[in-house]
């Protein structure tokens, strides 16, 4: 046989009516995520022909999105600020129960964004077609699955059928070799890579992130590179599961366990790229010459070295009216240092970086010492797992110490459509995954970083370079 | 869903690129439970000021966007978010088809599944369609083509399942549950 890509292996495997010149493939998929945001009309379609959801076992429900981070709305008698948030987060526990489909709730301690809790729980695996009515379900890409941000009716289509019609995306092999310097993150290179092929660089694209530097990076790392897979436009990206993916599953609560372990592992392990596997385009990245990245615009391709000015101005065509418009909403100039820009709100937290990974890294400058005054810092785990290890590990006393409000978990400031915004004007330092205009709030400035970046920048009171804090 | 096979209409152009699904529907507006009414929110941010009163910069509030159906827009149209609510707002709104020189992924795909035309063009089409605004266009799903003032015709890639499919006002979902019989032999086959 042909050698073939990872990519390749699952899609091939998963394949219930290849496709045709007519017609699309029918796309088996073995784990549907659902929240409260995007799944409402598509229980909507069920109730108006009369459907089941086919496979609730294949099926897991979280609501993350339009919930409040604070501790006593969630977990006391304070409702949800706004109605149509609480009439939504009511009405996935009608639909979640009247379909007979695995919640976690409000108050449940397992509860958390919808790409966190996942992976935590084991229920993300190696080979896996994974779906969820949100773009950055690419997040589980990190473990070797082929997963993808559907629409609702999308959604509706797997309730229905636990299938999905689709063409076959070509591949794009993203070769990343070299060690990251310190104070470089895996936010960094995902950031860089984004800046390098641009914000549809990747579109019609399954992208295979490879080589030594992403072999060497943890699975909280793949997470938040495979996450902003589709800030560059790409359906999907997926890194091969090998050693590191084994030993994060082993003991995860749903993973399997005894013979089918071994069974399980012994599969994945032949999932990988083959040797000479042709990929329908590639881009070489040198890892050993990154520097902390920051976005200085309002989309995650207008991106440079922190330590870097903003750049001019491009010389022709519609870039400029883009480029212009953009420094215009975030009140820049060309040629200015973003290191010493005010910053008003810092975040940390979202499916990109609220890992506790992400939370040690950001401890790790934040230990000791005070964030500066007039700057809020805003630190929301991406799990009440993720909460109550970082609790334990005495991450939260170090965060609480800097000055830092720690909330209970969900996307909060990521796209501020739960209560936690940032004010018009105001320049946010965030580890999310968009700097879109209006996403943490209408007029809100936001410029994407690592934690360390976002970390250091809460400390200095304004734009840091990480590595004078390390 | 309708059948579709011919949008005539001037076009309204915004000439950006990357416009993401965050500017088309700001998260705020994503609360709902339903698709309905959403067109009053497109394009929220840019169309309104902060008390609520149009923006009279904005080209959706000018008189000659009355009536388009036809939206041109810069390159990479419908980047970021997944939601659907996207093109429900746009055809909300009175919008049936969106052209391009390149459309994100999932928004092209959400669109086709409401009959909201995707299309893309070549750089020169695309020029011309954004320097142009309010030409009278004809968009016609059985030819895929696109015919311009001058009668100037373009052909424009479109999946031939998404294109059957509107044309004869199918729902994809019909479809998917004609193959359940080979959905369980493949459930069942299935040793791992």
């Amino acid at each position: 046989m042909a050698a073939r890509t990872l990519f390749d292996k699952v899609w091939s495997e998963h394949e219930v009516v290849p496709e045709t010149a007519d017609t699309p493939a029918v796309l088996y998929i073995d784990l549907h995520l659902i929240h409260e945001v995007t799944s409402p009309q598509a229980f909507s379609l069920l109730r108006s022909r009369g459907l089941p959801v086919r496979r609730p076992d294949r099926t897991l429900a979280t609501m993350d999105h339009s919930t409040p981070t604070r501790t006593e709305q969630v977990f006391g008698n304070i409702p949800i600020a706004v109605d149509a948030a609480a009439k939504q987060v009511r009405q996935l526990e009608t639909n979640a129960a009247d379909f007979g489909v695995e919640l976690f709730a409000m108050r449940d301690a397992r509860r958390g964004i919808v790409h966190v809790i996942s992976p935590e729980l084991g229920t993300t695996l190696p080979g896996m077609t994974i779906v969820c009515g949100d773009s950055h379900t690419s997040t589980h890409g990190a473990f070797g699955a082929l997963a993808f941000g559907i629409g609702s009716t999308e959604v509706g289509h797997v309730f229905a059928t636990q299938c999905l019609l689709q063409r076959k995306p070509k591949t794009l092999a993203v070769n990343v070799e070299g060690a990251l310097r310190p104070g470089v993150t895996a936010k960094d290179l995902i950031l860089h890579i984004i800046g390098k092929i641009g914000v549809s660089g990747g579109t019609g694209h399954v992208i295979e992130y490879r080589g030594s530097t992403i072999r060497a990076l943890s699975m909280d790392e793949r997470m938040t590179i495979c996450n902003m897979s589709i800030e560059a436009g790409a359906r999907a990206g997926m890194i091969a599961p090998d050693e590191v993916t084994l030993a994060y599953l082993r003991d995860k609560p749903r993973a399997p366990t005894g013979s089918a372990w071994d069974a399980a592992a012994a599969r994945w392990r032949t999932l990988a790229s083959d040797p000479g596997a042709r990929f329908d385009a590639s881009v070489d990245i040198d890892a050993t010459t990154l520097e902390p990245m920051i976005t200085y615009g309002t989309n995650p391709g207008m991106v440079v070295p922190v330590a870097a000015t903003i750049p001019a101005r491009p010389a022709t065509g519609a870039g400029q009216t883009v480029f212009d418009k953009a420094l215009s909403y975030m009140g820049f100039a060309c040629g200015e240092s973003l290191i010493g820009k005010r910053v008003d709100v810092v975040f940390i937290g979202s499916c990109t970086n609220g890992r506790l990974a992400d939370l040690e890294a950001a401890a790790s400058i934040l230990k000791g010492r005070k964030i500066a005054k007039g700057v809020k810092l805003l630190i929301v785990p991406g799990s009440q797992q993720v909460k109550r290890d970082a609790e334990s590990r005495g991450l939260a006393q170090i965060f609480k110490d800097a000055g830092a409000d720690w909330r209970e978990s969900g996307c909060s400031m990521c796209l501020g459509m739960n209560g936690d915004t940032v004010t018009s004007g105001q320049y946010c330092i965030s580890t999310s995954n968009r700097n879109f205009e209006g996403r943490q709030g209408v007029g809100a400035r936001t410029l994407l970083v690592s934690p360390l970046t976002a970390a250091a920048s809460a400390v200095q009171g304004s734009i840091a370079d990480p590595r004078e804090y390390l | 869903m309708e059948p579709l096979a011919q949008v005539r209409s001037r076009s309204v152009v915004i000439a950006s690129s990357n416009i993401d699904t965050d500017q088309i529907i700001p998260a705020r507006f994503l609360t709902t439970t339903t698709k309905e009414g959403l067109g009053r929110q497109l394009f929220a941010d840019w169309r309104y000021a902060a008390d609520g009163s149009p923006n009279p910069d904005f080209v959706l509030n000018l008189p000659a966007a009355a009536d388009c159906r036809i939206l041109v827009a810069g390159r990479n149209f419908g980047c970021g978010s997944s939601r659907e609510h996207a093109p429900w707002a746009l055809l909300d709104y009175g919008i049936r088809a969106v052209i391009s020189t390149e459309i994100a992924d999932i928004f092209k795909s959400n669109a086709l599944k409401n009959g909201l035309l995707p299309i893309t063009v070549d750089d020169a089409t695309g020029q011309w369609l954004l320097a142009n605004p309010g030409a009278e266009i004809l968009v016609d799903l059985h030819s895929s083509s696109i015919t311009l003032p001058d009668g100037t015709q373009s052909r424009f890639p479109i999946d031939a399942f998404a294109r059957h499919c509107l044309l004869n006002g199918i729902d994809e979902l019909g479809y998917l549950q004609s193959k359940l019989p080979d959905i369980e032999r493949y459930e069942a086959a299935r040793t791992w």
